[in-house]
């Protein structure tokens, strides 16, 4: 199986100076690698650093020491210190990022948003439109939906619209961030479908899943963060 | 919104050649009012954001970047069309005009800077097509047709005077003036600055999609955060005429490690 992503020795701090110079010590040596299909998902408490991880990995924190790299282009690519520019290329090609949670821009479409990471790559506007269409129809967003600007919808269908617009491209890494969280039985089958399909497909993925059941279906391992925990504030 | 003239298929490779090159340039008119030390690289289709206070030297860095004001120190280069290199201030004034005119544009936060008034909307778009030498009467009166359509004004304001337009308009008939020349650079000094909360939105999203589908460069001042993180790849965070931090956007916005740039972040009220 290739390696797609490489962590090692990887530290992440917080100095928080606005509150006297506090130093939160939330990632502390993690180094582990994922394969091609397979899935990791992260275990630990509410506060172990799961998300802090995820967004570490995404260039979304910066790291305090250690490294990170994916198999971007062909090569292996550190990200730590890598510029801007660089892991934008990285979250455009290489790298997806799955929330629970849609930041929303006035005025731009539904259809629009899911559609972005594919124009992003140069796709052509009308096979974005078709494979979009599909994917929120799969995803049950009512079609009457897709020409309106999402800031509107309920907080599920924000859901599945960013979890559409995460599914639009096929990644080599996906991060996914409680994907099924709060969703209702019929789209929590649709979210674990597509992951299935993205691992079939040969992505590395890690992900939190705080529903046990979602977790079972889709973890081939675990890496455990609550050893992280005692180490967590300094 | 029509298809734009000229679209660029958007690459996977990043470009390895910088547009605009800055080495450590300084233009102070008090101690740490202005601007030192400046340096960074800007490639092309990147958007850079210079976010703080104000009195940080935002607006200073800017006018120096763009041709418009000598720095004291450093060197500004900028790549051309033709791969050809421009040390922009041992370049003639006269060089540096028809560079603005041309490769650049310039966004001002009031349309009234930005615009000629006593003229109509569709000669303030015509102006820069005549002065590349474009002539014909037709063709300047379909560009502007067609850049009045892209900045979603209404084709029969044409013959109208930018004065009987609204500041929403103005700011988005002074894009249209700039981008008709295909720039591939574009300076923008807080453009949605004097606009009300959904007028702004509205310049928000065209601003994000012409960057985008022209493939534009641009070097964007503002001390909005939300419009920061809107448009701009990444950003410099200025205090006291100094860069204190650079980073990727979201990085700096969501894990800032400067503490000016901590506290800037914390104090945004969230709506």
């Amino acid at each position: 199986m290739q390696t797609i992503i490489e962590v090692e020795n990887l530290h992440k701090t917080f100095t928080l100076h606005q509150q006297q110079g506090v130093v939160l010590n939330v990632l502390k040596n993690i180094s582990f690698n994922v394969g091609a299909g397979e899935c990791v998902v992260l275990n630990g408490h509410s506060g172990a650093g799961k998300s802090t991880l995820m967004r570490t990995l995404y260039g979304n924190y910066l790291p305090a020491s250690g490294s990170i790299r994916v198999l971007h282009q062909d090569r292996m690519f550190e990200m730590v210190g890598a510029e801007p520019r660089q892991i934008m290329a990285v979250r455009r090609e290489t790298m997806g990022y799955v929330s629970q949670f849609l930041r929303v821009i006035p005025r731009v479409t539904c259809l629009d948003v899911v559609m972005e990471p594919a124009l992003a790559r140069g796709w052509a506007a009308d096979k974005a439109a078709q494979r979009a269409r599909q994917l929120l129809s799969r995803l049950n967003i009512p079609e009457r939906l897709w020409s309106l600007a999402p800031g509107t919808f309920s907080g599920g269908e924000q859901q599945r619209v960013n979890i559409a617009r995460g599914f639009m491209v096929s990644w080599p890494v996906m991060l996914l961030d409680e994907p099924t969280a709060s969703l209702d039985e019929v789209n929590r089958q649709v979210v674990l479908d597509l992951i299935g399909e993205a691992k079939q497909a040969g992505s590395a993925l890690i992900g939190i899943f705080h529903d046990k059941a979602a977790r079972e279906v889709v973890a081939d391992r675990y890496i455990d963060m609550n050893a992280q925990e005692s180490s967590h504030a300094a | 919104m029509a298809a734009l003239p000229s679209i660029m298929e958007t690459t996977a490779t990043v470009p390895d050649q910088p547009l605009l090159s800055v080495e450590n340039i300084s233009r102070l008119f008090g101690p740490e009012k202005g601007c030192q030390g400046v340096s960074f690289d800007l490639y092309p289709g990147e958007v850079l954001g210079i976010v703080g206070e104000s009195g940080s030297g935002k607006s200073t860095l800017l006018s120096v970047l763009s041709g418009r004001s000598q720095p004291q120190d450093g060197v500004i280069t900028y790549r051309g069309q033709q791969g050809e290199i421009i040390d922009l201030y041992s370049s003639s004034e006269a060089e540096r005009r028809t560079l603005l005119r041309t490769e650049w544009g310039f966004v001002e936060q009031n349309p009234r800077d930005g615009l000629r008034m006593g003229v109509s909307a569709g000669a303030n778009i015509g102006e820069r097509l005549m002065a590349q030498g474009v002539r014909n009467y037709g063709v300047l009166r379909q560009e502007a047709l067609d850049w009045l359509q892209h900045v979603e004004i209404d084709a029969n304001r044409i013959d109208d005077l930018p004065r009987t337009f609204s500041g929403g308009m103005q700011q988005r008939l002074q894009i249209a003036r700039n981008l008709v020349s295909s720039p591939r650079l574009v300076f923008m000094d807080e453009p949605t600055g004097g606009l009300d909360v959904s007028v702004q939105a509205r310049l928000l999203d065209l601003l994000r999609r012409l960057v985008r589908e022209l493939d534009l460069a641009v070097v964007i001042v503002t001390h909005d955060l939300a419009v920061a993180r809107l448009l701009a790849d990444r950003l410099m965070v200025m205090r006291r005429s100094r860069v204190v931090e650079s980073g990727l956007t979201d990085q700096i916005l969501d894990d800032p490690q400067h503490p000016y740039t901590q506290l800037l972040v914390s104090s945004v009220l969230q709506p």
